[in-house]
């Protein structure tokens, strides 16, 4: 036994890591490849309006599936993400009827995001639900709500400020959705790579009974995050309605899948406890990409979803069947 | 505690019976009851397949995308060739359903894909497949045969073959659960599937076959859902997945596998059903029915987690 | 080969030549090993020495890459689990391998269910489930469902799936490890019933006082390999152990006298409902504090509330005499109270994260500056540790899984030093590793308090308990049973307050 208690030495590169860059690689190779591909189609693509385009594309969703990729990551899910983003829509659209300022109708979707993450991340951590259950639930209940109040009506009151917000540019053919969304995207990088917090956040994923053991206040990351992905659900709200400019019940509609096949399309563990922020905003472009791509060949959105389910599983399965057929060694 | 569920449930849905019936007798004359369980039948057998699913540990949120794109293939073969006759066009829904089953079954089982992600995919995937088998086009009441129609509305003592349809489906997954060694395997694979493997238990075989049969049961809601609402077109049956799993998760069928009966299933289904049918009775806008469900969802899913955390605490002390 | 039924002195199981890697590391190497009707042996190593993957092999989740296996004389592949029952090669894992949602009925015939008509017969599974319990002196309700049941139950279901496929070779993995001695008792009583029978057994154990109780033969694995056999009344339990680690381990509970300081920690009259009751007892700078008791004695919740995983009732906890109130594990970390539970797979560590994120996991905030983690100090800080612990590795980043038990143990130990505790409440601490790294950790404990560390030590392991402790709790159904001190605890007495009625 003493011989082999040497210390150890090492290695370059972990195999975790290793893994962790394969996909990224991969993803991005991808993404190279479409974008070739839609040189291909359409001269006007490397024009900037059409690059701008294309991010109208995916930020709204892009943005939810980062806190999304973080609560994956710490082993939960939230099924009713659009459902919220629905339900804070018609919020601010009611109040968008009345007077108030831009800044009230902004506050008041967030507002209902954080109270619809805090419902939530009570009924997981407070009642012990599984995630995937209750948020079925929330769902319901918060779409619900939003048909209830709105029956077959549309808003479409908005102040002609709010415009900006999901139609406006900050500098050049930057949008102000794809700085949001950038700033999120480093944030959660830096977030989930960087600090405590991240490591902790992983720890809950891999086992959280020994996360907690560990001094790890389980509860309280898993019900902040839900907030966060509420608020952050509110705040694409804010971009698609604003884009849209107006308000129906059905906004959003089936969102919530696109927004956890991106994340999982990024390589995040389903099961929890392994993913990174870099992945899902190479999905993120990639869905954004390829959208715009069919686009261009006028390819129906439901034919979309359907090469996008494709795509994932696809994505998914391959490495795994490479595994098998040792293409790759692991 | 599933049968404390089964029994609370119970009587949760009879107090919620009785008193709609209490101002509205027609809800509880005889003919409202076969409506309220026709209107529930597609769910029934919907939410039994599911739980199968469930058992394993697996979820399937392809199973409404499978219900369009079989309805839709059926009707577009009646339009095309209103001459087949009712049984093999029944027979060749149930059998898409099957393969549709089948292929989530396979990438679950043999490729390792958590279900989640499969079905994820192939909702999806189903659902373009409408879209691109049709073209886009509806098919109305008009370009199907009359025979297509009616059979789903064919009675028989007063219930309609649909109603039938339901009450087989609940007798033979519960035989099928008590009595066949594949039914029992179910519920071994999801309870612990490490166990199951050392026991010569194929958790990814035993989670294939429910997909199987899952799928049988959607492509034969597939006909019936599109015969019932005599219309086929892309969006049938949109998000009915989520009600279907509500349904299951109100019947007590755990989310984590292992543990769920028939009884529990259809009570649950029964308890969305008369909610459903009442509240046009009361005048409440149907609108709000989405939002009552959900309430009903999450308090449902609060009860089953007070339940499942009472024993935790080890008696160890005496007296 | 013709039919030939096995002459009286060939072996039933026969392995030459068994080799097994996974990756890059051999597991097995060219093992040699035979099993006789009748008989029972013992197999004995240190974890990490091949046991595992040898049970795997025999029951057919892992295939050999070479090597002949005969059984009854014929040279046999085993494909499967399924395939191993039906061979007659019955394993009984030492983590239950039962359905918490099935019935005891079901649980024993889970793989041959009793049919008529191809429907399943439940009545007839009941009945001859009940006859097969019985057999095992523990009439159980076939009805009840196995999550009602204790782990010596579940055990005996186990045993009692094996005797219904008729097993000639039954392996036994770790039984007793986590019985009460009455348990356990019983168990060797039907080990050598089956025996008895006719039937081989491979007995897998590190508690020695068993093994010497029942085996006939032993064999003795190191780095792969089988190193020594011979018949069990020939030998003893230091020349098993020299064989087991290749030297000879001077003393297994090596005692160092440390001059005991004041008081730190402080439990006065604490309960929780259903778990214990008015639990009183105080630990001093330097000092051991053993905590013995039977398995479900309350040992376990007790130190569970004191580390604030959940809440006494009534009662009150002291440190260094100032009233404390861990509402949750951080604060009795932030207190320097650590606590290393027993269940290391689902408590203690986090299998699948990496080393050096399992030895951070407890201090993370010692490596944060501005709220950035210092990822090359945390690399070098838990390098550090776990050379200092004397893990062995590969490198920091893989995996824990990858490591033996022994040596993820060690790791669990590092997170929690890393917290740098006053008081340190290990909870079996040796459970299931080899008696190397046992003899590490009891060491380690040694210096620990040394340097002026409080250690309570829960152990269901008497020798352990006498050997290292200044004073004994002992615990007996969720009360204080009494408190010995170092001079007049011994087996008798310990036993007789854990177990008295």
């Amino acid at each position: 036994m003493t011989d082999e208690a040497r210390p150890s030495q090492p290695v370059p590169r972990t195999p975790w890591r290793k893994r962790l860059l394969r996909w990224e690689v991969f993803l991005a190779l991808v993404v190279a490849a479409d974008f070739a591909l839609n040189v291909q189609l359409s001269p006007y693509f490397l024009s900037t309006e059409t690059l701008s385009d294309v991010s109208f594309n995916f930020t709204e969703k892009a943005l939810v599936a980062l806190p999304m990729a973080l609560l994956i990551i710490a082993g939960e899910i939230d099924i009713s993400v659009a459902a919220t983003m629905a339900l804070a829509s018609v919020c601010m659209g009611l109040l968008a009827t009345t007077t108030a300022s831009l800044t009230a109708i902004v506050g008041c979707g967030l507002a209902v995001g954080l109270l619809a993450g805090a419902f939530n991340g009570a009924l997981v951590t407070r009642w012990r639900v599984p995630a995937i259950v209750a948020t079925i639930g929330t769902m319901s209940l918060y779409r619900g709500i939003a048909y209830g109040i709105l029956g077959d009506r549309v808003l479409k009151s908005y102040p002609p400020a709010f415009a900006f917000f999901g139609q406006g540019y900050v500098a050049g053919p930057v949008s102000f959705e794809l700085l949001l969304f950038t700033l999120a995207a480093v944030l959660c990088a830096l977030y989930l790579h960087r600090t405590e917090f991240g490591r902790r956040l992983v720890a809950i994923g891999c086992n959280k009974s020994a996360a907690e053991m560990a001094g790890v206040r389980v509860n309280r990351y898993r019900f902040w995050l839900f907030v966060a992905t509420g608020v952050t659900s509110a705040a694409a709200s804010v971009l698609l309605t604003s884009r849209l400019g107006s308000t129906r019940p059905s906004i959003a509609q089936g969102m919530e899948l696109d927004i956890i096949s991106m994340v999982i399309l990024g390589g995040v563990a389903i099961t929890g406890g392994r993913g990174s922020i870099v992945g899902v905003v190479l999905a993120a472009i990639l869905t954004g990409l390829a959208i715009f791509g069919l686009g261009l060949i006028n390819v129906p959105g439901v034919v979309m979803s359907l090469l996008m389910g494709a795509l994932l599983i696809l994505i998914v399965g391959l490495p795994i069947v490479g595994r098998r057929l040792r293409w790759i060694h692991v | 505690m599933s049968s404390r569920h089964n029994a609370a449930l119970a009587l949760l849905t009879a107090i919620l019976f009785v008193a709609v019936a209490a101002r509205y007798p027609q809800f509880a004359s005889a003919a409202g009851l076969r409506d309220t369980f026709d209107d529930t039948s597609i769910l029934i057998l919907l939410a039994l397949g599911q739980m199968l699913v469930m058992l394993t540990r697996a979820i399937d949120l392809s199973v409404a995308a499978s219900v369009a794109l079989t309805g839709m293939c059926v009707a577009l073969i009646n339009q095309a060739m209103p001459g087949v006759a009712m049984p093999w066009l029944v027979l060749s829904a149930a059998l898409l359903g099957a393969v549709l089953g089948a292929v989530n079954g396979l990438l679950v089982w043999q490729l390792q894909i958590p279900p989640i992600v499969v079905t994820l995919g192939t909702l999806a995937i189903y659902r373009g497949a409408t879209y691109l088998v049709s073209g886009g086009r509806w098919v109305n009441s008009g370009d199907m045969s009359p025979v297509f129609l009616s059979l789903v509305r064919e009675r028989w003592g007063g219930l309609t073959l649909l109603s039938w349809l339901a009450i087989a489906g609940v007798l033979l997954t519960a035989c099928l659960l008590r009595y066949s060694a594949a039914g029992r395997s179910l519920y071994a694979a999801g309870n612990n599937p490490e166990a199951a493997r050392y026991v010569g238990v194929d958790v990814g075989r035993a989670q294939c076959l429910a997909f199987v049969f899952n799928g049988v049961l959607a492509g034969l809601c597939g006909y019936l859902w599109v015969a019932r609402y005599a219309v086929a077109y892309t969006g049938i049956a949109s998000g009915f997945e989520l009600t279907v799993i509500a349904a299951c998760v109100i019947g007590g069928v755990s989310i984590a596998g292992g543990s769920g009966t028939v009884l529990g299933v259809l009570l649950g289904c029964l308890f969305l059903g008369v909610i459903k049918n009442a509240l046009p009775l009361l005048a409440v806008s149907p609108f709000w029915q989405m939002a009552v469900s959900g309430a009903v969802i999450v308090t449902a899913a609060v009860l089953n987690a007070a339940g499942v955390r009472a024993p935790q605490r080890q008696r160890i002390l005496e007296n | 080969m013709s039919n030939d039924e096995p002459s009286v002195n060939a072996p039933l199981l026969q392995l030459s030549g068994i080799s097994k890697s996974f990756g890059g590391t051999r597991a097995l190497e060219s093992v040699e090993l035979a099993l006789y009707a009748g008989s029972i042996t013992a197999l004995v190593g240190e974890n990490g020495a091949g046991k595992s993957t040898l049970v795997k092999i025999l029951t057919g989740i892992h295939q050999p890459d070479r090597g002949r296996i005969t059984f009854c004389g014929k040279s046999v592949r085993i494909r499967s689990p399924a395939h191993a029952q039906q061979l007659g090669i019955s394993v009984i894992h030492q983590e239950a391998v039962v359905f918490d949602e099935l019935s005891v009925a079901e649980n024993i015939f889970v793989t041959a269910r009793p049919r008529h008509w191809g429907l399943i017969d439940w009545a007839r599974m009941r009945r001859d489930a009940g006859r097969l319990m019985e057999r095992l002196d523990c009439p159980l309700d076939p009805g009840l469902l196995l999550r009602d049941l204790s782990v010596a139950q579940r055990y005996l279901v186990q045993i009692a799936r094996a005797l219904s496929h008729d097993a000639r070779l039954v392996i036994m993995d770790e039984p007793t490890a986590a019985l009460s001695h009455h348990e356990a008792q019983l168990l060797l009583r039907i080990a050598a019933g089956l025996r008895d029978e006719g039937r081989a057994l491979l007995f897998i154990s590190h508690r020695f006082e068993d093994l010497f109780a029942i085996a006939d033969r032993y064999v003795v694995f190191r780095d792969g390999r089988n190193v020594a056999e011979g018949l069990m009344p020939g030998t003893s339990v230091d020349t098993l152990i020299q064989s087991m680690v290749g030297r000879a381990i001077a003393r297994l509970y090596p005692k160092r006298s440390v001059a005991l300081g004041e008081e730190i920690l402080r439990v006065q009259d604490l309960s929780r409902a259903e778990e214990f009751a008015h639990v009183s007892f105080g630990v001093r700078r330097g000092e051991i504090l053993g905590v013995y008791g039977l398995v479900g004695a309350g040992r376990s919740e007790l130190m569970q509330s004191v580390f604030g995983l959940t809440r006494a009732e009534s009662g009150s906890i002291e440190l260094d005499r100032a009233q404390i109130r861990p509402r949750h594990p951080a604060d009795a970390i932030a207190q320097h109270i650590a606590y290393v539970p027993e269940d290391r797979q689902h408590q203690g560590a986090i299998p699948s994260l990496s080393i050096s994120s399992n030895i951070a996991l407890a201090s993370l905030a010692q490596f944060t500056r501005h709220g950035w983690v210092d990822g090359e100090r945390l690399t070098r800080t838990v390098g550090e540790w776990a050379q200092r612990m004397q893990v062995k590795y590969a490198n920091l980043e893989q995996p824990l899984s990858e490591l033996s038990g022994g040596n993820q143990q060690k790791v669990v130990l590092a997170k929690w030093l890393l917290t740098a505790p006053r008081v340190l409440i290990l909870d079996e601490p040796t459970k299931g590793i080899d008696v190397g790294s046992k003899a590490a950790v009891h060491a380690l404990m040694g210096e620990w308090v040394e340097q002026g560390m409080a250690i309570i030590l829960v152990s269901s392991e008497l020798p352990e308990v006498l050997g290292l402790s200044d004073r004994v709790l002992v615990m007996r159904r969720g009360r204080m049973a009494g408190v010995l001190d170092r001079t007049e605890a011994d087996a008798a007495t310990v036993l007789r307050l854990a177990s008295a009625a």
